[in-house]
């Protein structure tokens, strides 16, 4: 089953897909474009991978990392589907990562990688935006290029464990204003959605609503006010972003 | 007498009450208790955001590297990282230390408490953010490496206690210039003070708030003193900062961990 958070004639509602449309926990059916789309979990601790796709690696001329390259962000990132993502003025290269997120389910502590899909809730697709401009060498990718407000889109689905057959075999795909930017496939991660739980779970505990972004295939472009940025993974669904401009603040 | 926040453990509403520093005991409903009567809860429930080298010691220490590979020069903007919820503990609680590790630095940092989101605030404005200040032992595994985010150094299972309250801002004339002192085992082994932060708290406030919003109940800690001291298995820590009060934890093994008696 697809889940979903929305806003609906201010409320908030969990929902679930129906056919075309969305079903609220009210039992009343909506069409997509009527409702406001929250990200469809609230996430707890926020895990995300830096260059967990070989080809992505090299691209940025890096090699493989010997240890997960993990780091951690803050809710103030998270932005649902159709939600917009600021590009400051100053930037010349920020560039969306479609990646599988992966939700736990339940408490998890040294966890094997044989059992480590006992722990998963199911999936959605994040969209992780990088302003590489800011890109410092201290605690590298430093808060200031993976920490910004509404810089990482997820949904607009959480889709059930049970409905995705094999998670390490999705096709993700991302479109600027149509035309298609990026293709990979989660077959290519270096390291594996079980093998990622056992690490972070040897070494610390992680809790339900625990989401880990499992890192982004090769093809990042810069992108600019007004994109379309969509991102797509097989069975999760289609994640809608908007670049937009900086707001004026009026002090 | 100080204006404070706490929780108490077992009661879900957060309290308020006046500290008196002297005598050590809490008036709260015109009733008085003094403080080792009482087990104090996480008196915080927002994000943690931790900042490197901002203390001038530190930084020194630290900047004979900066120009060399893999950091080739010196940080412009604040470094953060984040202590996830995982690693918060209350007053008197454990700190578990991993089985493979003889010791953990004691990280002494005085937490600001955002009163309401701030975003791209001025220096001039920033203490109109603050709603109060709490101390924090941002516990680490000691790792000699900044390049890469240390998570598996920082991130561990009671690696962040706080409290055991928050002063509020109006109790606290200058949080630039508080004296902070470590003691493991009642040994007094750090003094430091605010006043040697590289940016101090209202720069620091705009400089985060430059790129990212640091929201209401959030905790922004100003930093590490350098020389943090090491504390092993069965060490008593107290981190005391002028002010706002005592912090104490004993560290465990990690293993004790299963089958503690709660």
């Amino acid at each position: 089953m697809k889940h979903a958070r929305v806003a609906y004639e201010g409320v908030i509602y969990d929902a679930i897909q129906l056919g075309e449309g969305i079903q609220l926990t009210n039992g009343k059916i909506v069409m997509e474009d009527e409702v406001v789309w929250l990200p469809p979990f609230v996430p707890q601790t926020i895990f995300a991978l830096g260059l967990n796709y070989a080809e992505h690696a090299r691209e940025l001329s890096f090699h493989t990392p010997s240890e997960p390259l993990v780091f951690l962000k803050g809710p103030n990132t998270i932005v649902g589907h159709r939600g917009k993502t600021v590009r400051p003025s100053d930037v010349t290269f920020m560039h969306y990562e479609c990646e599988l997120a992966v939700v736990i389910g339940k408490m998890a502590r040294n966890v094997k990688a044989k059992d480590a899909y006992d722990y998963i809730r199911g999936y959605t697709i994040a969209n992780d935006y990088a302003f590489r401009d800011y890109l410092e060498n201290y605690y590298r990718p430093n808060l200031r290029v993976k920490n910004r407000d509404s810089s990482t889109a997820i949904g607009p689905w959480l889709v059930d464990a049970e409905d995705i057959q094999d998670p390490m075999n999705l096709k993700l795909q991302t479109f600027v204003n149509g035309e298609k930017t990026q293709e990979g496939n989660t077959s290519d991660m270096i390291i594996s959605i079980p093998e990622l739980i056992e690490y972070l779970s040897g070494f610390m505990t992680l809790n339900p609503r625990d989401v880990i972004l499992t890192g982004t295939p090769k093809g990042s472009v810069d992108t600019k006010v007004g994109d379309e940025v969509v991102t797509e993974i097989e069975g999760l669904g289609r994640l809608v972003n908007t670049i937009v401009a900086e707001p004026v603040l009026q002090q | 007498m100080k204006e404070i926040c706490f929780k108490l453990q077992g009661e879900a509403q957060m309290k308020e009450g006046l500290y008196d520093e002297e005598k050590q005991f809490i008036m709260m409903n015109r009733t008085s208790q003094t403080i080792d009567k009482l087990n104090f809860d996480i008196p915080i429930n927002g994000t943690i955001y931790g900042t490197l080298l901002n203390y001038n010691g530190a930084y020194q220490q630290f900047e004979s590297k900066m120009n060399e590979s893999p950091y080739k020069q010196p940080p412009k903007a604040p470094v953060l990282y984040i202590k996830p919820i995982n690693t918060h503990v209350a007053n008197g609680s454990s700190i578990y230390v991993p089985k493979e590790v003889e010791s953990l630095k004691m990280g002494a940092a005085l937490g600001i408490v955002f009163e309401k989101a701030a975003t791209k605030v001025t220096e001039q404005s920033a203490f109109d953010y603050v709603f109060g200040y709490v101390i924090v032992n941002d516990v680490q595994i000691p790792h000699e490496s900044i390049y890469r985010p240390a998570v598996k150094e920082i991130a561990r299972d009671s690696f962040c206690p706080i409290g055991p309250w928050i002063v509020k801002k109006e109790e606290i004339k200058n949080p630039d210039h508080l004296v902070i002192r470590v003691y493991v085992n009642g040994e007094l082994k750090q003094v430091n003070s605010t006043a040697n932060l590289v940016r101090p708290i209202s720069k620091l406030i705009a400089d985060v708030t430059e790129f990212m919003t640091l929201n209401k109940g959030d905790v922004l800690l100003v930093g590490i003193p350098e020389n943090a001291p090491l504390a092993k298995v069965d060490d008593h820590v107290t981190v005391e900062i002028e002010g706002i009060g005592k912090l104490e934890n004993v560290l465990k093994c990690e293993e004790t961990l299963v089958g503690e008696k709660i």
